[in-house]
């Protein structure tokens, strides 16, 4: 039976710490069918979408389309696996068609196509574009008057696309507080390092710099997540990004901090090593509170 | 002949006539959609005023965005704001508006189906002075390309305004491409327009002409002039580049089965293109493509440039001549050489 918003919506710091092993698992089970996608990334965030989908959204599964509804923009679509598993953990649609991921005629394309899904707010994939998108919606929701927040999380590669940077100069410029910029900080991306490949920082200095409230924040302490994503509501004249510092394959020890993780599937048995893992934690509970 | 029912401009073959550029089609044309529907807003990328975004903006301050020098983010932000249900109209220049942000067009705009317009002035030979960076020849082909856009090419400024309320009435994504001369006004507010639609502006029996953009007049009075020699042309306003109107245009080349295309754009890619692939798979008949020959642009003043690159009335009328050679239904030899041909017939 799909979870439900009305369960979950305030769910509480051990069920989010749970509903995240689910999603990682679905994860694993999701590339191991495609035999092709994005691992490292998608279990990096999986702490983020939990706390998101089950916490900090406004978002109802069963009226996704709802005028007043918070809106989530993945700007980095290769992590599109853990938006599935999330939405289908959420009950947006039935968990059994996360096995049709990059299959022909499949609703879950390889990067994520708005319209395609219930749920998918935005069409992504070429990095750079989804901060942009976020912006557009928020500037519709200041026209309109309206009070619902746009989320938007982005990697951190993709700061190397020219765009984010235009984007970011104006949503600064524009004072967009209804925005919550959340930036993936793993460090990797696909050819290496971040700072090998093409130094980001200081990164809070440069967005502090264009007129960001900058909080910067351990991506797998669900605690954190929530509380910064709800100390943005409060940001006045500013927009506010969130970089959330993450271990990219994270909860998979093989996988861990791993570059060459980026954009590759497990096989069978990387899987089930990487599920027996998930399941037990290295033999340990799933949550403390347990 | 004129065709009569499209109550044309009673001007259209004098000399000295009032001149409009049709970008300020369009920025008359977004006002009174502004005014019409609340949803519509309008951004630009540091050239409000080039592309008669301003106007806009003096009326509605808040439904309009400056962006700086920025498209891409440009294009992002119009996706979005179409997301929520606006209905933006994005503004600049034709080379950075449909060329320089072509990926987030196709990803932002064209997959998504937001529906966006985007409005691309100083298109063709009309930026002149500014030279060939400045001036786009192959935006028809890049956005012609991509599935889910309209493209539409209005030939005068009431046709421009006219498109504009129709691409803001359109659901889905809309190229309209403006150009920055003033050029002499074809149409009236009395002309009726409709996306996907071409018409026939004179009826002759010996070539079908087909063109787009402000060059139509140059078509017309060419014609007019071939008419009286007893050379008689259909010429075609064939405004809405994408969906082509194959019905009018395979009507007329039925009839003539000579056809001449004309714009201010590459030969490949754009109406030429459009035009040679339909004739390729439906009608398959003796086609010149008039445009610029793989080649780019350069400084210069409107007339001079396209008398140099080969879109005057002279070149025009030549084309004509030589398709009206051409008899029967096939033919064969390089039809697209500026020397007449010798043209056999198989």
């Amino acid at each position: 039976m799909p979870t439900t918003l009305m369960q979950h919506h305030n769910a509480n710091i051990p069920q989010l710490e749970e509903i995240a092993v689910k999603l990682r698992e679905s994860v694993i089970e999701m590339l191991l069918q495609a035999k092709s996608g994005h691992s490292a990334g998608s279990l990096g965030t999986a702490d983020i979408f939990a706390a998101l989908y089950f916490n900090v959204l406004h978002v109802d599964p069963k009226n996704p389309n709802d005028p007043d509804r918070d809106r989530f923009v993945l700007s980095n679509g290769h992590i599109c696996p853990i938006w599935y598993a999330t939405l289908a953990e959420a009950g947006f649609f039935e968990k059994s068609e996360l096995k049709t991921l990059r299959k022909i005629d499949s609703r879950l394309q390889g990067h994520p196509h708005y319209g395609s899904l219930p749920g998918i707010e935005n069409t992504s994939g070429p990095l750079g574009q989804g901060l942009s998108q976020a912006i557009g919606m928020a500037l519709a929701a200041q026209m309109n008057n309206s009070t619902y927040r746009i989320y938007c999380m982005t990697s951190d590669g993709e700061l190397d696309e020219g765009q984010t940077w235009e984007a970011a100069m104006y949503a600064g410029n524009r004072k967009l507080n209804n925005l919550t910029w959340i930036m993936d900080r793993n460090n990797i991306q696909i050819d290496g390092h971040t700072e090998d490949v093409m130094p980001l920082e200081p990164l809070r200095e440069k967005l502090e710099a264009f007129n960001w409230y900058v909080t910067e924040i351990d991506g797998h302490n669900i605690e954190e997540i929530i509380n910064a994503c709800n100390m943005s509501k409060a940001v006045s004249q500013r927009p506010s990004v969130i970089i959330a510092h993450t271990i990219p394959g994270k909860s998979v020890k093989f996988m861990e901090y791993k570059f060459e993780w980026h954009g590759k599937p497990p096989d069978k048995e990387q899987a089930r090593e990487a599920l027996k893992e998930l399941r037990t934690l290295e033999g340990q509970i799933r949550s403390e509170y347990d | 002949m004129l065709n009569q029912d499209l109550k044309l401009s009673p001007n259209i073959f004098d000399t000295d006539v009032e001149k409009v550029p049709t970008r300020f089609g369009y920025g008359d044309g977004v006002v009174l959609a502004g005014e019409k529907n609340s949803e519509i807003v309008v951004l630009t990328a540091d050239l409000a005023e080039s592309t008669h975004s301003h106007l806009f903006e003096k009326r509605f301050p808040d439904r309009f965005a400056e962006l700086g020098v920025a498209e891409q983010n440009m294009t992002g932000i119009a996706a979005g704001l179409a997301l929520s249900g606006k209905i933006p109209f994005m503004a600049s220049y034709s080379v950075f508006d449909a060329g320089l942000n072509w990926l987030q067009v196709r990803t932002s705009i064209c997959y998504t189906n937001a529906n966006v317009k985007i409005v691309g002035s100083h298109s063709g030979f009309s930026d002149g002075p500014d030279g060939a960076t400045h001036q786009a020849l192959e935006d028809i082909a890049l956005m012609r390309v991509l599935p889910n856009m309209t493209v539409i090419v209005p030939c005068d400024y009431e046709e421009a305004k006219k498109a504009t309320l129709a691409a803001a009435n359109h659901v889905g994504p809309v190229y309209l491409r403006l150009t920055r001369e003033a050029t002499p006004h074809i149409t009236t507010s009395h002309t009726p327009f409709e996306i996907g639609k071409a018409q026939v502006l004179m009826e002759g029996e010996h070539v079908t002409v087909i063109c787009c953009g402000p060059l139509l007049r140059s078509a017309l009075q060419v014609a007019n002039r071939l008419d009286a020699r007893g050379i008689r042309c259909d010429v075609i306003n064939c405004s809405t580049i994408k969906p082509l109107d194959s019905e009018t245009i395979l009507k007329s080349v039925s009839k003539t089965r000579k056809v001449i295309t004309i714009e201010e754009h590459q030969i490949s890619g754009g109406l030429g293109g459009a035009v040679a692939e339909l004739l390729t798979e439906k009608m398959p008949v003796p086609l010149r493509r008039m445009g610029a020959k793989d080649t780019f642009g350069e400084s210069g003043s409107y007339d001079e440039l396209l008398e140099k690159y080969g879109l005057g009335q002279k070149a025009i009328e030549l084309a004509i001549l030589e398709m009206n050679k051409i008899g029967g239904r096939f033919a064969t030899g390089d039809l697209s050489t500026d020397v007449p041909g010798e043209f056999k017939l198989v």
